[in-house]
Formats: structure tokens, C-alpha cells, sequence
């Protein structure tokens, strides 16, 4: 399933910006940046990071929030900063940027995968899939879960508890 | 400190601290219930929906320093009562949870209407916040039209519960459809969208989910207001003795 799953015509965007940046290896370099929350996916892949730049030593940064009140971005600009100055680059700055509005389209194919891996299910056009079994037979508990981003449910068929990624289109 | 009703030079100033004021003290009002909710997940729904406000606010706060007004801590924190401007229906204490479902579900149906329009301001940071916070609110319309059919259509004691609650709330309701002197110059420039115009088109989403219910639309015409003007209910207060306590007790201070 996750094999034959394409990127969104967002990912590809975003990728195609990262792959035409003069400064690439600045984006390798904060592949190593995690969510706080998700910590099996890098904010590149999560949607987070925007984009790089990079003007004689200094390097700019642009992040977006997944929701409004997402608590995870002071430590996301911490971990990026800590991250480029222990690669030797001191002037760094993080900016927030609402333009365009994060969506679960901006998500890689990776994240999907690494998600379901993490026992958490994608957001998913086709419908929300219990990420152990691969049932469809599935049930949400609550709309809300422990952060922002995810939402609770049961799968009928296994009968396990698993976290939904909220799609936000 | 002076109190200037968002009375800075700027109009658009104004016009941001009074939404960043009504998702404040929204977010402030939601936070309250949690570990207070009827049960675990709608413990976490409240602080998730409080979270939001919260963070609407502080994006809109610092659309408001970006403009030339003052910085997000001076205005949540270092402001009292009568420089508030959110509307009254923001501040509203809950003392029951149908009191909290009943005001949740009025001003979702009000947000899902306000924020796509303001999305298209001619103000482009209050469209960035906006675009956001109408994919947050549609999300938030979901869950508090649930729980008007869950409540209302329930059992005898929740449906009474609940439609008590809407006619408590309801005399609020009206100054959401209300255009500010401040707001209205804004209006005529594209920036904020007219108010009054969408209280057709509120009325009628909120009378079919209603109807859904059981429940009744009020029919009641008193009406209470001043909350963009300073004048607030005695209720903002004692919230904002609380939210502030800590910065006022330790200015500046930082852990």
C-alpha cells in the first residue's frame, strides 16, 4: 500500500524547492531536527521547514506552525539553531511564516510510512486505516488526542487503541 | 498604565487586539475545564480547542507588535478589565458544561463564517491568521455540533440542561453581529469583513442544528453589550486576577 502511495502535488513542491536551493546541505544538516511530539519524523518531512536560506554566513530559516497553538515550535527553532551551530554556523535566524498554511498535504510519503511504523495512522484521502492490522474497520473515540495534530481511535477488527494524524486539508 | 482602548494611531491595531482579545479570553475560559470535563477525551478537547484560541491569539497579538503596537505579554498580561476589548460572550464564566457547549457551539458557527472572509483582507497578516484559524474552526464546529445533538437530543434532564443554557447565552449573541466605530473604517477598506451581514446566514446554520437537537432557537430580544468598548462584565475581572497573577507578581520574570 505504502509502496504505490505517491507524493502530493505539495510534497513535490517543497522537494522541488529543496532540490533547486543553493543551500542543500543546510537542509541535510536539519533532516536531524525531530518533532518534539513525533520524534520519528524530521520537521522537513513533517512540513514544518519551509525553507533555507543562506546570504554570506548568515542563515534564515523559515518555519511554519502545524495548528495555531502548536507548542512544539519554540523547540523546534531551538533544535534547528543548536543544530546549525554545531556544524559551525553562528548567525543563524528562525522565522515563522503562516504562507502557505500547513496542511497534512505537505507531508512526505516518508512520514506516512513512518508514522503508520510509530503506530500512529496517516491522514489518508482513502479513509483512516488501523496502522497494525490495515483494517478499515475503524472507530473514532474522540476528535481530539494528546496534541493538536491527532485524534483517537479504535480498531474493530484488532481491537487496539491507535492515534489518528488529523488530516488538515 | 493609560487606558486606551486599543486606541493606538493605527486602526488595524485595534481591529487585532480585539480579535486577539476575544481568542484570549476564549482560550483562557476553555483551559478552565480541563480536568474538569465529563470525561478524559473531552478533557483533551477543551485544552486542544483552548490551545488554539490561544495560539490565534498570540499570532494576532503579534500581527498587532508588527503594526506598531506593543508586544504579546504587555497586552495579555499588563492590561486591566477596561482595556480588554473582547466582546462580553468571549468572558462568560461556565458553571455548567451546557453553559460551555451552548456558547462554544454559537461562536464555532460565528467563526466559520468570519475567518474564510478575513482570510481575503486586504490586510495580508490578519489573512495569513485567518486562513489558519478557519481550517482550525471548522474542526472546532464539528465537535461543539455534536455535543447540541448529543445534549439536546438526549436525555430529558441534558436537553433542559442545554436549551436553558442557550437562552442564558443568547442576549450575548448579538454583539458578534456588531460593526465597531473602529471596525468600520476597516470594513469600507477591505481589511475586516461586515459583521452585520453575516447574522442571516449564522442564524440559519445555528437554527438547523438547533432543529436537529430538539432544541428551540431563542426567541428572546435583550441584548448586552459594550465588551469592544471596555465595559465588561464583573466576570473579566476575577479571570483576569488569576491569568495575570504571576507576571504581576514577578515582572519580567523568566524561568
Amino acid at each position: 500500500m505504502s509502496l504505490l502511495e505517491a507524493e502530493t502535488p505539495e510534497y513535490a513542491a517543497r522537494a522541488r524547492l529543496r532540490r533547486q536551493s543553493g543551500c542543500r546541505p543546510l537542509y541535510d544538516l536539519l533532516d536531524a531536527v525531530r518533532d518534539p511530539e513525533l520524534p520519528e519524523l524530521s520537521i522537513w518531512d513533517l512540513g514544518v521547514l519551509q525553507e533555507v536560506r543562506q546570504k554570506g554566513d548568515a542563515v534564515q530559516v523559515f518555519v511554519t506552525p502545524t495548528y495555531s497553538g502548536c507548542s512544539a515550535l519554540d523547540l523546534i527553532r531551538q533544535d534547528m539553531i543548536a543544530c546549525l551551530n554545531a556544524a559551525g554556523f553562528v548567525d543563524v535566524q528562525v522565522a515563522e511564516r503562516l504562507n502557505p498554511p500547513w496542511t497534512t498535504e505537505l507531508l512526505s510519503r516518508r512520514a506516512r510510512a513512518q508514522l503508520r511504523q510509530g503506530g500512529v495512522a496517516p491522514p489518508d484521502r482513502a479513509g483512516v486505516r488501523c496502522p497494525l492490522c490495515g483494517s478499515a474497520e475503524v472507530a473514532q473515540v474522540s476528535a481530539f488526542g494528546a496534541t493538536a495534530c491527532k485524534a483517537l481511535y479504535r480498531c474493530n477488527a484488532c481491537r487496539e487503541p491507535f492515534d489518528h494524524f488529523k488530516a488538515l486539508r | 498604565m493609560s487606558h486606551d482602548r486599543g486606541g493606538e494611531a493605527d486602526p488595524r491595531i485595534g481591529a487585532a487586539v480585539a480579535l486577539a482579545d476575544d481568542a484570549l479570553v476564549l482560550g483562557h475560559r476553555l483551559s478552565e475545564w480541563c480536568g474538569k470535563a465529563p470525561f478524559l477525551e473531552e478533557d483533551l478537547a477543551m485544552a486542544n480547542t483552548a490551545l488554539d484560541f490561544l495560539g490565534r491569539a498570540r499570532l494576532l497579538y503579534g500581527c498587532a507588535e508588527r503594526l506598531g503596537g506593543r508586544n504579546e505579554d504587555e497586552y495579555a498580561y499588563l492590561r486591566d478589565a477596561p482595556e480588554f476589548t473582547n466582546l462580553l460572550i468571549y468572558e462568560l464564566p461556565d458553571a455548567d458544561f451546557a453553559a460551555v457547549c451552548a456558547r462554544q457551539f454559537l461562536v464555532d458557527a460565528f467563526d466559520v463564517l468570519y475567518f474564510p472572509q478575513l482570510a481575503a483582507s486586504a490586510e495580508t497578516g490578519l489573512a495569513e491568521i485567518a486562513r489558519k484559524a478557519a481550517k482550525e474552526a471548522a474542526y472546532h464546529r464539528r465537535h461543539s455540533s455534536q455535543w447540541m445533538l448529543q445534549l439536546g437530543d438526549g436525555t430529558a434532564d441534558s436537553h433542559e440542561r442545554l436549551q436553558a443554557a442557550l437562552d442564558d447565552v443568547w442576549g450575548y449573541h448579538w454583539e458578534l453581529f456588531d460593526n465597531s466605530p473602529l471596525e468600520r473604517p476597516l470594513i469600507a477598506a477591505g481589511i475586516l469583513p461586515d459583521r452585520q451581514a453575516l447574522r442571516d446566514p449564522w442564524q440559519e446554520a445555528v437554527a438547523a442544528t438547533l432543529a436537529q437537537a430538539t432544541l428551540r432557537l431563542p426567541s428572546s430580544k435583550w441584548r448586552v453589550d459594550g465588551g469592544r468598548a471596555g465595559i465588561h462584565t464583573e466576570h473579566l475581572g476575577f479571570m483576569l486576577a488569576e491569568m495575570q497573577h504571576l507576571p504581576r507578581a514577578y515582572p519580567g520574570g523568566r524561568w
